[in-house]
């Protein structure tokens, strides 16, 4: 597990750039991982993104599905390709701190 | 050459007359480190026997959600050089017709950025390029996009890469355009199929006819099969002749020996609705009780071919066992034309996805929601009315109702004041 140090907070990572705990998630980790994410500027967009999955995550235990993530904010899923170019599981989930999300391929 | 890594239980997989993958991989491994770590892991795996990949992993290009499967070994101490080995999956061209420089240059930029295997095709049926890092998702993305005029194909809950059969294209039978319709379906559902947004995988196959060589019926959650609505064709100067001996059956499968074709041992009493006669001089089809079941036609190709009111039969469900034990797909639509622009075919799809979208589960298949709610739930919301072709032996029981409304009087009985009536 690899570990970064940024603006003077400590985060640990997964193979996959993604935080070891929802706890460890602070706003320096949205700024230092933006750019790895394909992102410039930081929009209120896309902080209603992070914000809507941290809200389901923190009430329901898992990341919501994407059609519950469109549905929720009102956005459509190639909008939020736009906003977060990584895609909302790899790119919004993992800024907005949540486990890796599983699946089968 | 000598290897990293003793492998030797991986050598015994060399003896013996097949093709061995492990010598392939040897033969890449005096280019690529890559290719000898795998080696050296592949053989740690058999020793433990436990696989040394970890689950799952999440990487990709940016704009798209799938078609690049993280794979990381749990041992990148003793293996560093397969720490990250990547799978990219690449959209096939349809029917999987490629020109030899185009496979030439798909493997020199795999040899360039990845480990330089392959697997043509996987069981997906796109093209596997097996191994990279992420720092060469993106060139090779960036390559394949601008250099070939490829794409990467699907992985995780979206729709996956379309197949299709080889088609009009090299056969006799097929029914259907496989080639357009899969190229349809693809740039159609270019959303669907690079930004995952199912409950689950979903996948397209489409056969020619009902010989379903891409297996389209056991493996697609929606399967379109080439079928005919009229008559078998059949040249009766040609069954005499497979009779007399003069043709050799199943265009020479099975051995070009010239052979007296023993019609009714091999034909007729096969046939599984028993709809075919011969009376020694003509054979006679009772068309309307065929299943399409393309045994006869396969047996004497020069005498029967499939008919000419051609289209396809959708059929939806299939899949392999997670869950539940494997499905076959079961007919929805008889019959459709499938013909460009392919409207009716779409409207279907569309109105399909929101009932699997509006109601499945997380990882919920197609197929599993439809049994789950009932096909019955499933024929209401694609619109389309029961038929006694969607039942395996409709014949079994003939007293099937869908819907309690189609009855007078629902389904609710009142059996003591039946017997009232009725004294026994």
């Amino acid at each position: 597990m690899a570990q970064i140090e940024y603006k003077g907070k400590v985060f640990n990572l997964d193979e996959d750039g993604f935080i070891d705990s929802f706890d460890n998630w602070c706003p320096e980790w949205v700024e230092y991982v933006k750019e790895s994410e394909g992102i410039q500027e930081l929009t209120e967009e896309h902080w209603k993104i992070i914000h809507v999955l941290q809200d389901y995550y923190r009430k329901h235990g898992i990341a919501p599905m994407v059609r519950i993530l469109t549905k929720v904010t009102g956005y459509k899923l190639k909008y939020i390709y736009e906003l977060f170019p990584s895609g909302p599981g790899k790119g919004a989930c993992k800024m907005a701190g949540l486990p890796k999300p599983t699946g089968c391929v | 050459m000598a290897l990293k890594h003793a492998t030797p239980m991986l050598d015994e997989l060399e003896k013996g007359p097949w093709p061995s993958f492990v010598t392939d991989i040897k033969r890449m491994a005096a280019r690529k480190p890559m290719c000898e770590d795998l080696l050296g892991l592949l053989e740690m795996s058999y020793e433990h026997k436990e696989g040394h990949w970890k689950h799952g992993g999440i990487v990709g290009v940016f704009g798209y959600g799938g078609g690049v499967i993280g794979r990381y070994c749990d041992r990148p101490d003793l293996f560093p050089n397969v720490a990250h080995f990547h799978t990219m999956r690449v959209n096939q061209p349809a029917s999987k017709f490629y020109s030899t420089e185009a496979l030439r240059k798909l493997c020199d930029i795999w040899e360039e950025h990845g480990s330089g295997l392959t697997n043509m095709h996987g069981s997906t049926g796109d093209c596997i390029l097996l191994g990279t890092t992420t720092d060469q998702l993106e060139p090779i993305f960036y390559r394949l996009t601008h250099e070939l005029g490829m794409d990467l194909g699907g992985s995780g809950s979206n729709m996956r890469t379309p197949e299709g059969c080889v088609g009009r294209a090299r056969c006799e039978w097929s029914c259907l355009d496989t080639q357009d319709i899969i190229y349809d379906i693809t740039i159609k559902y270019q959303d669907e199929l690079h930004r995952p947004m199912f409950p689950y995988k979903f996948k397209f196959k489409a056969s020619g006819c009902p010989n379903d060589c891409v297996a389209a019926i056991a493996r697609a959650d929606c399967s379109i099969i080439g079928t005919w609505r009229d008559k078998i064709r059949i040249d009766q100067e040609a069954v005499r002749a497979y009779v007399g001996g003069e043709l050799v059956p199943n265009g020479g499968s099975h051995g070009f020996e010239k052979r007296k074709l023993d019609i009714q041992k091999e034909v007729i009493d096969l046939c599984p609705t028993r709809c075919m006669e011969w009376d020694g001089k003509n054979l006679k089809i009772w068309d309307e009780d065929c299943t399409r079941c393309m045994h006869c036609i396969n047996v004497m190709p020069r005498a029967l071919r499939p008919g000419t009111d051609v289209g396809a039969t959708i059929l939806c469900g299939a899949k392999a066992p997670i869950l539940e034990g494997a499905q076959l797909s079961s007919v929805i639509i008889p019959f459709m034309k499938m013909e460009p622009p392919y409207e009716e075919f779409h409207e279907f799809v569309e109105k399909m996805w929101d009932w699997w979208m509006e109601n499945g589960k997380n990882r919920e298949r197609l197929g599993e929601l439809i049994q789950r709610l009932g096909l019955r739930e499933f024929l209401k919301a694609v619109e389309v009315q029961p038929d006694p072709r969607m039942i395996n032996t409709p014949r079994f029981n003939p007293y099937i109702f869908y819907d309690p409304a189609d009855v007078p009087g629902g389904w609710e009985r009142d059996a003591k004041a039946y017997r009232e009536r009725h004294h026994a």
